[in-house]
């Protein structure tokens, strides 16, 4: 593919080539990656029709018990329905993943258009940036959760500080290549207004690149989460997410491993489709790269 | 060359004063009273007193900032809200069980990863290829504590080949530190693998795609010193830059894997910090974990050279 096509025309090429796959990569995995997450996001949806019981019902009779006919996958320490604390856990997570991939995309093409295109900010611009990609992520994130309380969007910001560099990189480095492109130069000659510049002329150009970005800030938006409320430093405890489950499958883990099992499989599972998506995407969307990773 | 390595430690210092100033800022822009929100809702107001005048808190902001930047200076990084004791001595007692683990893990990553990469490059497109493919996309996926839970389990509830929790020091006897230190750095290593074999695949494809390779093949070098030799050693800066910016993934790594395996290191400390609200322990680690990426990545690049003749600044 010599040419590159209008962002509009790439997407439609890039779900037409999954509808029609041709060889492994685009073959059966993304397919079954796509009809996994979509079960989980079904399931999310529906939760509250396809649980069984209460994810918040505790009954000191039920603690722990094994799997049967009335607790498809078991009870937890408090005699709750694994089950469907599991299918529950689906919203919370998906709506991190998505949340914080919305808003560390949407800040960071701020940032990165206007860093692309002024150089007196960019200097200073990337320097804030290379400093802020120093901290590691998951110590500032439990951090700012710590300072902040827990809370599903003391999560989301967190997640997304650490992502919003990696974002400003990625947009910079497509503004820059197309900046001096004649179109662009034709409409500054023309007296467009910068705004006008960056959003109409800059900024589709780096839509394709920010998809796959946002695939992987959804994955690692979901590990993260899990990962904070494992340690304590995430969403509040009442809320079942599969992070909190995990949490408190812990104590528990020589007893009912499936505790931490169950979420984890879920958990894995859906950021594997998620990444997998993702390299599918970033394959289609970027010839170039395919050559060079196979 | 030595006026790009010293351009290239001078550029170091405004990245750590950015960083300190942010660090500096978290705490102070936080919404409502840093104070109470460290005293939690049982304090009484002499309590809340003595952690602002503790955290001088009630100074000007640039006045709070000069102080505060000049005990870092000295090696100052202050003192725990819980314990009373001075967080380096804190993070003294705790950085050997955690760097001991960190060196095992890079050096374990390394070994395994670099091979695995270089075997996918060049059994391009076969099963091989494929499981190397495979594993490095499972990695990213599986969260650190699941695989640590599932190593556990297996290894030592069911095998009962290890021992389940716990550290003990190299100097309490080889057997005694590599038994217990051998599930963490794998669980540990298996991200960070994944990683590394993905990057060395991808440049090592790059390399072997090149002439002289070729060349190098027609006129009959042993197949395992054309990959070795001639083609790793080019594709060794992508390799090496990936091992350094992966560090950042090592250290929030080492938080979950020492709450998992019960090990006494700074991990835990910063778990226990934040469970606490232990505010000056959590400032000092990230400045220090930070200060840390930026060295070792200042390393790295200057490393260049070595790896790279043709690099020459």
């Amino acid at each position: 593919m010599a040419a590159t096509p209008e962002p509009a025309a790439r997407l439609q090429w890039l779900f037409g080539a999954v509808a029609l796959p041709r060889g492994w990569r685009m073959g059966a995995g993304p397919i079954i990656a796509a009809a996994v997450l979509g079960l989980i996001v079904l399931a999310a949806i529906f939760a509250p029709l396809i649980s069984p019981h209460d994810p918040m019902t505790m009954d000191a009779l039920q603690r722990l018990k094994g799997p049967s006919d009335t607790y498809l996958l078991g009870t937890d320490a408090y005699g709750r329905d694994l089950y469907s604390r599991v299918v529950t856990g689906a919203r919370v997570s998906l709506f991190i993943g998505i949340g914080a991939a919305f808003v560390s995309v949407l800040i960071g093409l701020m940032i990165g258009l206007v860093s692309g295109f002024f150089r007196l900010a960019d200097a200073v611009i990337m320097r804030i940036m290379d400093s802020l990609m120093a901290i590691p992520s998951i110590l500032l994130a439990i951090a700012l959760v710590a300072l902040n309380g827990p809370s599903i969007w003391s999560v989301i910001i967190a997640i997304t500080i650490p992502e919003i560099p990696r974002v400003v990189r990625l947009v910079r480095s497509v503004v820059l290549s197309v900046r001096e492109e004649p179109y662009v130069e034709a409409a500054i000659a023309l007296g467009s207004s910068m705004p006008k510049i960056l959003w109409q002329h800059l900024m589709p150009n780096t839509l394709a690149p920010l998809i796959v970005q946002a695939t992987y800030i959804c994955a690692s938006a979901i590990l993260t989460e899990a990962i904070l409320s494992f340690l304590g430093a995430g969403v509040s405890t009442e809320i079942p997410t599969w992070g909190n489950i995990m949490a408190e499958g812990r104590i528990y883990f020589q007893l009912k491993p499936s505790l931490i099992f169950w979420p984890g499989l879920m958990l894995s599972l859906c950021i594997l489709s998620i990444n997998l998506l993702g390299d599918t995407a970033r394959d289609l969307l970027d010839p170039r790269l395919k050559k060079r990773e196979g | 060359m030595l006026g790009y390595i010293i351009r290239r430690i001078l550029a170091v210092i405004p990245v750590m004063v950015i960083v300190a100033v942010f660090v500096f800022l978290l705490l102070r822009l936080t919404p409502g009273d840093p104070a109470a929100i460290i005293a939690g809702d049982m304090a009484t107001p002499a309590q809340l007193e003595r952690i602002r005048t503790s955290l001088g808190l009630n100074d000007p902001l640039h006045v709070q900032f000069i102080t505060w930047v000049g005990l870092l200076l000295q090696g100052e990084l202050g003192t725990s809200l819980i314990s009373n004791t001075p967080v380096t001595s804190m993070i003294g007692q705790r950085i050997w069980p955690t760097f001991n683990i960190a060196v095992l893990t890079i050096v374990l990553s390394v070994l395994i990863a670099v091979p695995m990469g270089v075997l996918a490059a060049w059994r391009h497109r076969t099963w091989a290829d494929y499981a190397v493919m495979a594993f490095s996309v499972l990695g990213f996926s599986i969260p650190v504590f699941v695989i640590g839970y599932i190593f556990i389990q297996v290894f030592s509830l069911e095998l009962r080949w290890l021992p389940v929790q716990g550290y003990k020091a190299p100097s309490e006897g080889l057997w005694a530190f590599l038994s217990r230190a051998i599930l963490p750095c794998l669980t540990l290593a298996t991200i960070y693998v994944a990683l590394i074999a993905r990057m060395t695949r991808a440049s090592m494809l790059e390399v072997l795609g090149e002439d002289y390779i070729r060349t190098a093949r027609a006129k009959g070098v042993a197949e395992q010193i054309v990959l070795f030799r001639h083609a790793l050693r080019n594709a060794a800066v992508p390799i090496m830059t990936i091992i350094g910016t992966g560090f950042a993934l090592l250290i929030g790594g080492v938080v979950v894997t020492e709450s998992v395996f019960n090990i006494p290191g700074i991990g835990r400390l910063t778990v226990d910090a934040v469970l606490a609200r232990d505010y000056p322990v959590i400032q000092a680690m990230i400045l220090l974990t930070s200060a840390l990426y930026v060295f070792i990545n200042l390393v790295i690049d200057l490393s260049y050279t070595f790896f790279d003749p043709r690099i020459r600044y």
